[in-house]
């Protein structure tokens, strides 16, 4: 017989608010309560039927105690730590209505082959209701390399859309008004040839940049703790991206310029409490080094956003969600003496988790699929992408991304979470969860101060060695199963019968590579080359960086071209292979 | 005579850099006692060989996710029968599919392990199909 579970809530350091949700009076008497219960059915409980596992936790490995009351929550001040939706601390999600007023925008992420095959694909789900456009690149674009470079070898259009030049973009947007949709774009280290393409490519269509509503990731710091997707070292792609803040601020003032990535942290290995803190850690530095340029916290700020991955742990997942709002919130007042609401309240785009689908029993992953989704709009997320089913042997099938799609569809209509604002608050547990998840992220980001900052602990490879402690931890708990996975350690069917595939023609790539040499053939050469020597000026003096990358675009300079300028600057950037 | 201990690299050819499943592989493999040499990412075919060769490995195991397999794997085995080095083992662990499998084996790479698979696997396929290869004194 396993010892009885005697798990408590950790007491908090806090300890009694100024205003307390719950007057002393009622803590005393449930406390009192609990113990009686405690004595007298849970031990006796225990008696006849021994708990499965001798402790509970989440997959963040927070303790889950036998039972969570209001007296767990004595630490609780409402107005300070839940208070009301669209209103300081946002815990309860950035707007006052939340999705009776609107509900989330369903973008699906998109992108493979030629500009051509991905233009059909958006025209596609444009039509079947999607409400947002979201960009993916293929490897050569993300890394910044031409489609005809030899590192692109077998990669030019796989796992995203193949560009190399504002003509790819001219056709990727052919027949979609930008001045109607907004875009997502998912490109880090070279996001400001992408940014800057896409001001081209609108300015073509008669549109002004101050119309362009949308996302660029440009993420950077969490490519190298996380997705690895780099081309100069961390400081000089920092000052790239903070170029691009600062260009987007006085002219896209409806265009997110970075989103803030947890994701790819999480997919990488993280659990919640890491995706939470290295992610939050990654925008306050960006917010430091704005406000070392000289740019006003409020000026720059109300642009961030985020994006969080969402796992199978329903509720850790809501309860990262709530944490993260009221974690931003409260440093960027507190810390970074925002005034303006909008710098504080975060706003997100979530996405179910790719590395918990599985490739066995491949429908299994629409249910797995179905709770993350349902998990993002309890947590309130702004957007949503949800995964296909067969996204764990190649790019999605329309048929796939079609069910996915309806996944939300059917929330949205279906489940009644459209209905109502922060569904789960004042559920004990989810809020114990919130406040333990806040505790811990902390924690992880004093130690990034103590540090001496996110760059420099990147740098020393701390999240990255943090990240594939859990990765390895994960397997463990898998090959032991301490940890189910449905159909790969458990329920597992001898013979499958396979799914239908999308397959990526390996001929395309010589298609990209023919536009390639004709867009080089057809340019005024004369006209590149001056506009990368003004970028290699202004990488060398310091000056704002999208100006000539523009000029650049115009001119029909190709990615790879810019980024080898960037190259030729800053160096490249290796990572030792550590394991 | 004891039997020397297998040297095995890990590596991930292309612009991948989804490492997480080689990083668990290589320590897993280090942990069951193999000597194991991680090439970090990016590498081309060309690196990937010259590292195998220089690190004087028995086997070489490739990630990659990007749907690239189908050049950068064969390639690797290729260059590996050019400079006469043909008895490094090469395999395979990723995201692929089983249509591509057949072709891959019919291009020497000798086992090719999916999402999924244990590491408890992986390593006892290494143990029992990869043999420390014939040394220059």
């Amino acid at each position: 017989m396993s010892k009885p579970s005697t798990q408590i809530a950790p007491t908090r350091e806090e300890g009694t608010p100024e205003h307390p949700t719950y007057d002393a009076g009622t803590i005393r008497r449930i406390r009192e309560a609990q113990e009686k219960w405690e004595k007298e059915v849970l031990a006796a409980s225990l008696e006849r039927m021994p708990l499965r596992r001798e402790k509970f936790v989440t997959d963040s490995g927070i303790p889950i105690p036998d039972v969570l009351t209001p007296a767990d929550r004595a630490h609780e001040d409402f107005l300070r730590d839940i208070g009301f939706p669209g209103q300081y601390p946002f815990t309860r999600g950035p707007q006052a209505t939340m999705y009776r007023a609107r509900t989330w925008t369903m973008r699906q992420f998109a992108g493979f082959g030629t500009p051509r095959d991905t233009n059909q694909r958006f025209k596609y789900l444009l039509s079947q209701g999607m409400t947002g456009l979201s960009v993916a690149f293929d490897m050569p674009a993300l890394m910044g390399y031409d489609a005809d470079h030899p590192m692109s070898r077998g990669e030019v259009g796989k796992e995203g859309v193949a560009v190399s030049s504002l003509a790819d973009f001219e056709i990727l947007f052919d027949g979609i008004p930008l001045d109607k949709v907004t875009t997502s774009m998912t490109i880090n280290a070279s996001a400001i040839y992408a940014l800057a393409c896409y001001v081209v490519t609108a300015e073509k269509q008669g549109v002004p940049p101050e119309k362009l509503g949308g996302t660029i990731q440009a993420d950077i710091l969490k490519e190298y703790i996380a997705q690895k997707e780099w081309i100069v070292p961390p400081r000089p792609a920092v000052r790239i991206l903070i170029d691009m803040i600062e260009w987007c601020t006085r002219h896209m003032p409806k265009w997110h310029p970075v989103s803030i990535s947890g994701y790819h942290i999480r997919e990488a290995g993280a659990t919640a409490v890491q995706e939470l803190a290295f992610t939050l850690a990654d925008g306050f530095g960006y917010v430091e080094e704005c406000l070392k340029r000289g740019m006003n916290v409020d000026e720059f700020a109300p642009r961030f956003s985020f994006f969080w991955d969402v796992h199978n742990d329903f509720f850790e997942e809501v309860a990262k969600f709530r944490a993260a709002r009221r974690m931003w919130a409260r440093t960027m007042k507190e810390k970074y003496g925002a005034k303006d609401p909008r710098s504080m309240m975060l706003r997100t785009h979530a996405q179910t988790a790719g590395v918990s689908l599985t490739a066995q029993q491949p429908y299994n992953n629409i249910v797995r699929v179905a709770l993350q989704a349902f998990a993002a709009v309890c947590g309130g997320t702004q957007s949503l992408h949800t995964n296909s089913l067969d996204e764990t042997y190649a790019l999605p099938t329309e048929e796939a991304v079609t069910i996915a799609l309806r996944t939300q569809q059917i929330i949205a209509h279906e489940s009644g979470a459209d209905r109502v604002v922060d569904p789960l608050a004042g559920s004990y547990y989810v809020e114990y969860l919130t406040d333990e998840m806040e505790k811990r992220a902390q924690e992880y980001l004093d130690r990034i101060e103590e540090m001496g900052g996110i760059v420099k602990a990147v740098e020393e490879g701390y999240p990255q060695k943090e990240i594939a402690e859990s990765a390895f931890r994960f397997q463990r708990e898998v090959e032991t199963k301490d940890r189910i996975i449905v159909g790969v350690n458990a329920y597992r069917m001898e013979e499958e019968d396979p799914i239908e595939l999308l397959k990526i023609d390996d001929a395309l790539a010589e298609e990209q590579i023919a536009r390639l040499r004709e867009v080089k053939a057809k340019r005024d050469n004369a006209r590149v080359q001056k506009a990368l020597e003004a970028i290699e000026r202004a990488c060398e003096d310091g000056s704002n960086l999208m100006p000539p990358v523009l000029e650049a675009v115009r001119a029909y300079a190709t990615i790879g071209e810019v980024c080898d300028v960037f190259r030729k600057v800053f160096g490249t950037y290796r990572e030792e292979g550590r394991f | 005579m004891s039997e020397r201990k297998l040297r095995i690299l890990i590596a991930k050819p292309g612009l991948d850099g989804h490492d997480r499943g080689a990083k668990v592989i290589a320590r897993a493999l280090r942990d069951a006692g193999l000597e194991v040499i991680y090439t970090g990412l990016h590498q081309t075919p060309e690196m990937i060989v010259a590292a195998a060769i220089q690190e004087d490995v028995d086997g070489i195991g490739l990630s990659i996710m990007s749907g690239a397999h189908m050049t950068l794997a064969p390639a690797v085995v290729e260059l590996l029968e050019k400079q006469g080095a043909d008895d490094i083992v090469v395999f395979l662990g990723g995201i692929i599919p089983q249509d591509d499998i057949p072709v891959l084996k019919q291009k020497k790479i000798r086992e090719v392990f999916l999402p999924g698979t244990s590491t408890e696997d992986i390593i006892a396929w290494v143990r029992s199909n990869i043999r420390p290869r014939a040394r220059a004194a």
